[in-house]
């Protein structure tokens, strides 16, 4: 293999390789679950199982062997777990779902090395978990049923343990024999999966050579089922099926043992009665017109998606914009001949494909920005594997529930999205949720809820953190912000509730006196909330004590084009994203002041830092204009006001990167084409609130970097 | 996984790979054509890789096509299983690049080895 191919198919096996965890942890949450509710299905067991086993066969193979190792040590604990030698306890579950973590910060950075995972200590955690669980088989009751050698031989060890369990179990075994056109099989057997679920389980699927021909096959599924042969004929209802009951030899079964895992068929179904002789054939007929399209659906099931690189996107979205620039150049040229005497006529024509090209490019527009949506549902299956294991960590019990999970945000925005909302989780179930105890004192139940809940609002989303946890208390606010030196007391006693909620934002401000381990991970909420801004949303709080707390986070769709207030500053456009605008007030001179060094403005009884955006850009101007505005903006718990020239109103704007070479430049967060042939700088104005407010002089960003 | 296993014998020996993403597949792709080696995973979604083995011998056109199992090494049953059914080798994952082409060259009939 060349190196070429060999890093393409490593980026294939690491995107492979991601698709099997994501699928892993959704099933192990699903498991998780169900172990709550005691009615785990073992076939999601097993369907854990071969994810594992897949991982590893393929981490082998690309050479990623700390993926490969990791995977080995679960095999062995899942091959248990599936073939019931163990039992699925929360401890069993503890080890997977950190397995899970492991193989994500695996598939992060490259070798196991980097990722700090301590592959030894949980090799012995597994050998714990399997050494606490003894296991132990007696008499084998397959022997017991008529079936051949030739059956037996070709079961695999999973598909014989599944027979010898329901067998134990007094379940009952049926033959079911079917004839499948083989063009369309794909589709008959999802059909005939579908059909059995709800009636049993499938144990095998046997080919065989009488019956068939060149385009049908004859196959005989194994299936277990507690229902009646009529019941599971009814159930079924596949043309020309025939169903049988594989008779036992002997008398009396072996009584069933209690199962370690539970089907949930079997809960309500009474015990099989034994069915001793062959039936008539079951053949009931299907509704008519029930199995016409086969053909087609087998033909439409090959995978319809494709993976594709964000950067890709990113370039189309430039080329839209470009066109959108091509396209304001012909207008201005149909413009000019509209005046020119007898073009009339083709200046209207050349207008009316304008417009028709317009709408074209506006749907190309939007098509490109919903190919970059994904649904929030990926983060909050991150989501679920912390409140579990935070609340575990923490002696808590909590139960999420999730809303509006397929809710879709730009790409770049989820990925930027899971730190913040973790944090804000691991603070809800840290800090907000009682224990199950003090919860009982004060009459809640003893199980917390820890509600995601996410929406579209415009061109908006929100999701929402909802606990019904202890909630915070205003007046303990104050006073942790006066005790922190964050306020005077006097400040501190007049701030509003609100006003108090939101000192949880504010930096080096912690609720609690003690740094736990899970919260205090040396960032606060002041983080979070920087980091949201960033993505150009904003954060709010709400509490009530003794009823819970709530954030809400409100975030733009993409980043990829945002909507943008346009300033002009001396004889430049800037833009400045519409997120990190509060409001836009006229500029008084008279109502600077100058506090150490620094302008500020007394604004509705706040102090409002100015930061003059000429002399910070280095442009001069030949006289200081009559009218000047301020815009406000705020970022986390600071505020500030920056003095620009005019406003020229709002426009949706894609940001473009300012290249390479001036990555060094801060204060920016790209260029913007506005057309006719305008440039706008666009302010990064979380950068500059931060910069400007912690007291480091950006330096001057002088005008000669760009022009 | 099968994209592995088509690259290393693309590679090799120019061979032309035919995959099937399940038993059934396999099935269906089986009675058209005549294959120089079959190479059958014993966990398969629908149908296992023995009853593809067993269903193989038992077919007039593929009694005799050279059929390479691969499973884990932990499954000694489907091992021994797909032996007893007829498959001529037997490989566990994870297996190398190389590994895989000795095993193919060693039930491959007629073909140099390496």
């Amino acid at each position: 293999m060349t190196g070429d191919e060999g890093s393409g198919m490593r980026e294939e096996f690491l995107a492979e390789a991601q698709e099997i965890v994501e699928a892993l942890s959704r099933d192990l949450l699903i498991v998780d679950q169900a172990q709550k509710e005691g009615r785990v299905d073992p076939q999601q067991v097993n369907e854990i199982f071969r994810s594992v086993h897949t991982l590893k066969g393929i981490a082998g193979m690309f050479g990623h062997s700390a993926i490969g190792a990791l995977a080995h040590g679960l095999e062995d604990l899942l091959d248990d777990l599936r073939l019931e030698r163990i039992a699925l306890t929360p401890e069993v579950l503890d080890v997977l779902f950190e397995g899970v973590e492991h193989f994500q910060r695996l598939l992060q950075v490259d070798d196991g090395a980097e990722a700090g995972i301590d592959f030894d200590a949980f090799a012995k955690r597994i050998g714990q978990v399997l050494g606490a669980q003894g296991g132990g088989r007696s008499g084998d009751p397959l022997a017991m049923l008529d079936l051949d050698d030739s059956v037996l031989s070709v079961l695999t060890e999973y598909e014989e343990h599944r027979l010898r369990s329901n067998v134990e179990s007094g379940v009952g075994i049926y033959r079911v024999r079917l004839r499948l056109p083989l063009l369309s099989i794909d589709s008959s057997l999802e059909d005939l999966k579908a059909r059995v679920k709800p009636v049993g389980e499938i144990i095998t699927y046997l080919p065989s050579m009488e019956g068939g021909d060149a385009e049908h096959i004859e196959l005989v599924v194994l299936v277990a089922s507690t229902e009646s042969l009529r019941a599971l004929g009814e159930a079924i209802a596949f043309e020309d099926a025939s169903i049988e009951p594989v008779a036992r030899r002997g008398a009396t079964p072996v009584p069933p043992r209690a199962p370690t895992m539970t089907h949930p068929e079997n809960l309500a179904a009474p015990p099989r009665v034994p069915v001793e002789t062959r039936h008539e054939m079951a053949t009931p007929v299907p509704p008519a017109g029930q199995n016409v399209s086969f053909d087609q659906l087998s033909v439409r099931s090959v995978a319809k998606t494709v993976r594709v690189d964000i950067e890709k996107l990113d370039h189309l979205m430039n080329v839209v914009g470009e066109l959108a620039i091509i396209r304001s150049a012909v207008v201005r040229l149909s413009e000019g001949l509209r005046n020119t005497a007898g073009l009339r006529e083709l200046a209207i024509d050349l207008h009316r494909i304008n417009r028709g090209f317009e709408r074209n490019l506006l749907e190309l527009q939007n098509g490109i920005l919903d190919v970059r949506m994904v649904p929030l549902g990926q983060i909050f299956e991150k989501l679920a594997r912390i409140v579990r294991q935070v609340a575990r960590e923490h002696g808590k019990e909590v139960r999420l529930v999730v809303a509006g999970k397929e809710t879709e945000v730009d790409k770049l925005i989820v990925e930027e999205l899971s730190d913040p909302l973790m944090h804000i989780i691991r603070n809800a179930i840290d800090h907000g949720i009682e224990s199950p105890k003090v919860r009982e004192l004060a009459e809640k139940p003893p199980v917390g809820t820890l509600a995601l809940n996410a929406y579209q609002k415009g061109k908006h989303v929100v999701i929402e953190v909802e606990d019904d946890g202890a909630g915070m208390n205003p007046q303990t606010l104050r006073e942790t912000a006066v005790r922190r030196g964050l306020l005077t007391p006097e400040a501190a006693a007049e701030l509003t509730r609100e006003e108090a909620y939101n000192l949880i934002f504010a930096p080096g401000f912690s609720t609690k006196s003690s740094i736990t381990e899970i919260s205090g991970r040396g960032v606060g909420m002041d983080v979070v909330k920087t980091n949201i801004a960033r993505l150009g949303g904003v954060i709010d709080v709400q509490s009530e004590v003794g009823t819970g707390t709530k954030f809400t986070i409100t975030l733009p769709v993409t980043l990829a084009m945002i909507n943008a207030l346009l300033v002009r500053v001396a004889d430049r456009e800037f833009a400045v994203p519409i997120t990190a605008v509060q409001e836009a007030i006229v500029f008084e001179k008279r109502a600077i002041r100058r506090v150490e060094g620094r302008e500020v403005l007394t604004l509705r009884g706040a102090t409002l830092p100015i930061c003059r955006l000429d002399e910070l850009f280095g442009l001069g101007r030949p006289q200081e204009p009559d009218r000047q505005f301020i815009v406000v903006s705020e970022v986390g718990a600071r505020r500030m006001g920056f003095v620009v020239d005019e406003l020229h109103g709002q426009q949706d704007i894609v940001i473009k990167s300012l290249g390479p070479s001036l990555q060094k430049v801060r204060g920016f967060a790209g260029a913007t084409d506005l057309g006719d042939q305008r440039v706008a700088l666009v302010i990064d104005v979380p950068a500059l609130v931060e910069e400007l407010a912690s007291g480091n002089e950006l330096g001057r960003i002088t005008a000669g970097g760009y022009s | 996984m099968r994209a592995f296993v088509r690259a290393v014998l693309e590679e090799w020996g120019d061979a032309e790979v035919v995959e099937a993403a399940s038993g059934f597949e396999a099935l269906r792709v089986l009675p058209r054509e005549a294959f120089d080696v079959a190479i059958v995973d014993v966990n398969m979604p629908d149908i296992n890789g023995l009853e593809l083995v067993s269903f193989m011998r038992k077919s007039a056109a593929h009694a005799k096509t050279p059929v390479l199992m691969i499973s884990t090494e932990a499954a000694h049953t489907d091992r021994e299983r797909g032996l007893a059914l007829g498959a001529n080798g037997y490989l566990s994952k994870p297996f190398t690049a190389e590994a895989l082409r000795e095993k193919v060259g060693e039930i491959l009939p007629g073909r140099r080895e390496g």
